[in-house]
């Protein structure tokens, strides 16, 4: 276990902050689609807020990412607006993609996020295209790319792996192993149930770690972020999660045996890691209280600017098809 | 002041000219950079521009093409190689649902401008999987350009025109145009999207068409002239975006149209256009709009089977005579 004399309180604070964040935000997304507050569908990551969380932060804002159809807690952990996250998810026009991409699919190009995907698969020659970028750019951007175990079965996994270890690429691929695709159980499509053995048909490290312990997230990946960096190309990270909630909010789940429930609970990362910082004395309960009361208004806030902001017009669905000469694009 | 060049030599020219203007312009793709491509469109390349600026990649169109997304979000403008426009059946992903959406689905915060070259088309006794036409699958998918040039300056002019366009662009080269010689402008040549060129003026029909049936077709209006009929041929050069009003001034003119395309007729371009002209220009048409096409079928290896696939000259002296009543 990594020692927490080695981060500053505020850095202690922030880890937390960002899990509590990820998992108030799902909290609330659900509790509004419930409601049917939202249309169409979302995934949600809950009790994967280590990996998210771990892996992201060991990211300079510089860098890039591609997140996944559960990715909301990925992208607000690299730093976007709460507001426009979830004005996303109520298909208004204060979203970031002005309603038109929606949970599956919020981009925010300016803090380095190149996107979820509603395709499994498609996000990894995206994010490996951008560390070909960087390599043929000179510029020193490291890119990360996350997915889940079952992406890990799709061609383009194995192309694009192939391809950034052939040619030595900056960048880090993160496997979020929360043990299922969909309803179906990793082992029983797959000849393992340890996904990071994949990196030594690549020749590049591969590491399997504990997604409860958001520290050693965070030092692995800086590992493999530092050695992408330096020129040194690919590693494979898988992070072994649980998946609290169904595929989709809603998702009854009947699929998986009861004990995974109870071992996810036990697992949960943010209160092993909030009784830990007590325990050491890192932090006060009351400041971790504070810090999730902050979040429980930030999370209102987002709600409300959401349910307040307006759709977008109806215009706006003819336009970005293209950037150039879109009105004839679209006529004909 | 002009010369004289093969039209895949007219590509790389075009492809030349812009990687020396523009260093984001990158290019990527199997047997792209030692072996300068399978019809040599980048030949030399990798002497003048390097490896990092041309690329072999493994045998793996959806890895590759996919990355050419993601290097585009990151601001260069790759340019890359399917060996065969029959190959995007592994690589449709990157395409459809990821350079042609990502603008839209991110409400326009950024843009995608790769080109997809590809060649296509029947006549080398290739068989099914090497010899289709498919642009009109690439026409159905809103968010891409579809470019289908037939002459060696259109070719220079539209691939320039195509790597400096914001937007994905499929660009369609037919492989049994690229040893044709032709005259093509000296200095720099620049064929704007979605301008249809009149290859021939005519008063009594139009051949709406494009890549090598522009030249089936000029063939054709030549016989049919020495038989009385006035034929004018309108080549597309893009068909998205379409030059309607280049259609629709030739439609007035004439009131008779025949689409003309190598590709299978359930669903191809030629339907498309035939609708259009239908519904916008049913008062100005002498008779209907005629279909001349490629037959549903899968290209055939044999040569004489495969030489009943597509449209050849005598088919369309015969289609236009019927659409005239001649």
């Amino acid at each position: 276990m990594s020692e927490l004399g080695k981060y500053s309180k505020e850095t202690l604070l922030s880890f937390y902050e960002k899990m509590v964040r990820a998992r108030k935000f799902e909290e609330t997304a659900a509790d509004c689609f419930t409601k049917g507050m939202l249309a169409g569908n979302i995934h949600l990551g809950i009790g994967q807020e280590g990996c998210m969380v771990g892996a992201i932060s060991a990211l300079k804002d510089t860098d890039f990412v591609t997140t996944t159809h559960r990715g909301h807690g990925q992208g607000l952990c690299k730093g976007s607006s709460t507001d426009k996250f979830m004005a996303e998810l109520f298909g208004k026009k204060t979203g970031y993609c002005k309603g038109k991409g929606g949970s599956m699919h919020i981009v925010d190009f300016a803090k380095g996020n190149l996107g979820a995907n509603g395709i499994i698969g498609a996000s990894i020659p995206i994010a490996t295209g951008s560390a070909l970028a960087s390599k043929m750019k000179g510029d020193k951007h490291v890119t990360m790319c996350i997915f889940g175990d079952a992406t890990s079965n799709q061609g383009t996994f194995h192309e694009s792996i192939n391809m950034a270890a052939a040619w030595k690429l900056p960048i880090v691929y993160v496997i979020e192993n929360n043990g299922y695709g969909v309803s179906v159980p990793i082992e029983k499509v797959t000849n393992t149930s340890t996904l990071s053995v994949r990196a030594k048909a690549y020749d590049i490290p591969g590491k399997t770690i504990d997604g409860a312990d958001v520290l050693n997230i965070y030092e692995e990946v800086s590992k493999a972020i530092e050695r992408a960096r330096k020129g040194d190309g690919p590693s494979l990270i898988e992070v072994k999660v649980y998946r609290w909630q169904g595929h989709y909010c809603g998702d009854p789940a009947s699929y998986r045996p009861k004990e995974y429930m109870i071992e996810a609970h036990k697992n949960d990362p943010i209160v092993l890691f909030h009784d830990r910082l007590i325990a050491e004395k890192a932090a006060t309960a009351a400041e971790l209280k504070d810090i999730d009361k902050k979040v429980d208004a930030e999370m209102a806030a987002a709600v409300d600017f959401a349910v307040k902001s307006e759709y977008p017009d109806i215009s706006e669905a003819f336009t970005d098809v293209y950037s150039v000469d879109n009105g004839r694009c679209v006529q004909r | 002041m002009s010369k004289i060049i093969s039209i895949s030599k007219a590509i790389r020219e075009g492809l030349y000219e812009e990687m020396k203007r523009d260093e984001s312009v990158v290019v990527l793709g199997e047997d792209m950079a030692d072996m300068g491509s399978v019809f040599g469109i980048t030949q030399g390349f990798l002497d003048e521009f390097g490896p990092l600026r041309i690329m072999d990649t493994p045998i793996s169109e959806s890895g590759f093409t996919g990355m050419a997304v993601g290097m585009a979000l990151r601001g260069l403008r790759p340019v890359t190689e399917w060996m065969y426009n029959d190959f995007i059946t592994v690589c449709l992903d990157p395409v459809m649902n990821q350079a042609a959406k990502i603008r839209y689905m991110t409400g326009g915060q950024v843009k995608c401008p790769v080109v997809f070259r590809a060649p296509l088309g029947a006549g080398r006794r290739n068989a099914g999987q090497h010899s289709q036409c498919l642009e009109a699958l690439f026409t159905h998918i809103p968010g891409l350009k579809v470019v289908c040039p037939s002459t060696a300056a259109d070719a220079k002019g539209l691939i320039k025109a195509s790597i400096r366009d914001d937007d994905p662009v499929v660009f369609l080269e037919h492989k049994l145009l690229y040893a044709k010689k032709e005259e093509i402008p000296d200095g720099e040549h620049i064929v704007e999207l979605g301008k249809a060129d009149i290859k021939r003026q005519g008063k009594d029909m139009t051949i709406i068409t494009w890549s090598r049936q522009v030249y089936f077709a000029l063939e054709a209006a030549d016989k049919l002239a020495a038989q009385g009929i006035d034929v004018e041929v309108l080549d597309l050069r893009t068909l998205v975006p379409l030059d309607w009003e280049a259609i629709k001034t030739s439609v007035c003119k004439t009131h008779n149209v025949m689409t003309l395309e190598e590709g299978v007729r359930r669903g191809g371009v030629g339907a498309e256009l035939s609708a259009e002209i239908t519904e916008e220009l049913f008062d100005e048409l002498d008779s209907p709009v005629m279909r001349t096409a490629g037959a549903n079928i899968v290209p055939p290896f044999s040569p004489p089977l495969e030489d009943v696939m597509f449209p050849h000259v005598d088919d369309i002296v015969r289609d236009a005579k019927k659409l005239l009543n001649a």
